[in-house]
């Protein structure tokens, strides 16, 4: 340092001036430069989404990391962690129906002559009445049901512990997905270690009667450790799948793992 | 005299975080409209995303963003000893003092160094909030996968409450924090990485 203030030269010792004058030079310029940085940000949330998301690289982008959340929940998800049960007083009433169509357009499946239907990687491949369902094991939970649009309401659920259903039928687990195809022209599909989860359940009732249509007659896989839209009402085929097989919504930008 | 100007490593940390917030702030919102906790929606000019689902994607990409940065963040202030450095000590009277004389408008801000103390409360009080943001945020996502987190919150449906007031604050300390900006302009000159060339100020103390 003191060999750069030697060979300085002397104005530079009236400090306090320079200064003065170093502030009033850059002041306008930052100012100027912090006007810009704000309209920037400012436009982004102008532009309300609809442009930007639009915007096919964007979009690649939003996609590619809606992708890598998948995996980062497949990471944060705990075979054995399970979705807290309540009680009998704390069940929604009545409970929220919610579709993608409205209530007075609830398809009614007739018992009679339904089957399940079972295809991809499974070995018994023979379609399930109702009645054979009901013959397995049963159980219920009291669980929260948490819609992607954030609202919650807890509802009872009873039928076969879906990792028996598909033990029984000699599903693939080790495959990667389960899809499911519905009455409604629904469809989704899980992963295998959800599938397998203890509290997933083939939901035949709902606070012990059968599943009303409004909650998915004939039958709704209900799982505590998703997100509404990956439980399906009215489901009529079951698909176990290497492929991946998408869904209704997550076809159209939800994201596909959806868990809770 | 010390150097007035932030790190670089703290100056970006600033910028990424206020873009990543919008982001957070404009996603959330419209993702908040799909279900609004108190009635009714907010104004679509504040959201981002377009619909749900698009919501959605910027929020859970943004995220990673806003939480790496604060991560980063605390870090840097942690092992710098930054942190001690300027947000200590934190004393109620000065406290009062100092909001005494914010009332008065005779704030000092001679010396851009040492923090006020509303400033160490202010900024403290902000990451804080922002823990607090990610916490409830993780309580949201995850209330299955984050069961402390879910209890500490109360349940599922208070988390999204704690989520949302935590925004709240947020989005006005960001308000005030650009009003202080206004009034002391020579603050943002820390905030930004002009060339060393042209920071004539630094390089007189310095050299004195």
């Amino acid at each position: 340092m003191s060999q750069d203030e030697k060979s300085r030269p002397s104005w530079l010792s009236h400090r306090s001036e320079i200064v003065r004058e170093a502030n009033q030079l850059l002041s306008p310029v930052t100012r100027r430069a912090f006007g810009k940085q704000l309209l920037g940000l400012g436009s982004l949330t102008l532009l309300t989404g609809c442009e930007l998301t639009d915007d096919a690289s964007v979009q690649v982008l939003l996609t590619a990391m809606s992708r890598w959340n998948d995996r980062a929940q497949a990471a944060l998800f705990n075979p054995a962690q399970l979705a807290p049960t309540y009680s009998k007083s704390q069940i929604k009433r009545p409970f929220p129906f919610n579709a993608y169509y409205g209530l007075d357009e609830v398809r009614q499946v007739s018992e009679q002559g339904f089957k399940l239907a079972l295809s991809g990687l499974v070995k018994d491949k023979q379609p399930w009445t109702l009645a054979q369902l009901r013959l397995l094991p049963q159980t219920s939970q009291i669980t929260r049901h948490i819609c992607v649009e954030g609202w919650s309401a807890i509802g009872e659920w009873g039928g076969v512990p879906f990792a028996t259903f598909l033990q029984r039928i000699g599903a693939d687990t080790t495959a990667r997905y389960v899809g499911f195809r519905c009455a409604d022209d629904y469809y989704t599909s899980i992963d295998m270690p959800t599938a397998l989860h203890p509290q997933t359940l083939l939901a035949l009732t709902f606070e012990e009667k059968t599943l009303p249509a409004r909650y998915g007659f004939p039958m709704k896989i209900r799982i505590p450790t998703k997100l509404g839209y990956k439980n399906p009402k009215h489901v009529v085929e079951i698909i176990v799948s290497n492929d991946y097989l998408g869904g209704y919504w997550e076809d159209q930008g939800y994201n596909w793992f959806g868990g809770s | 005299m010390r150097s007035s100007r932030h790190p670089v490593v703290i100056q970006m940390c600033h910028w990424i975080n206020a873009f990543s917030l919008i982001l957070m702030v404009g996603s959330g919102l419209k993702i908040y409209n799909a279900s609004p906790i108190f009635g009714s929606k907010l104004p679509g000019f504040l959201t981002l995303g377009g619909w749900l689902g698009g919501a959605i994607q910027w929020h859970f990409a943004a995220m990673w963003l806003f939480a790496a940065n604060a991560l980063v963040y605390l870090a840097f202030n942690l092992l710098t000893g930054r942190l001690r450095d300027r947000f200590t000590p934190l004393r109620l009277s000065e406290f009062a003092r100092d909001s005494l004389d914010l009332m008065r408008l005779k704030l000092s801000h001679a010396d851009l160094h040492t923090y006020n103390a509303l400033q160490k409360v202010a900024y403290l009080s902000v990451m804080i909030a922002i823990l607090v943001m990610i916490c409830s945020g993780l309580a949201v996502w995850k209330p299955v996968q984050f069961p402390l987190l879910r209890t500490l919150m109360g349940d599922f449906d208070q988390s999204r409450v704690v989520h949302f007031f935590a925004m709240l604050y947020l989005v006005l300390f960001s308000l005030g924090h650009l009003i202080m900006v206004a009034v002391v302009p020579r603050t943002l000159l820390n905030m930004v990485p002009i060339p060393k060339s042209s920071h004539t100020e630094d390089r007189v103390h310095e050299s004195g």
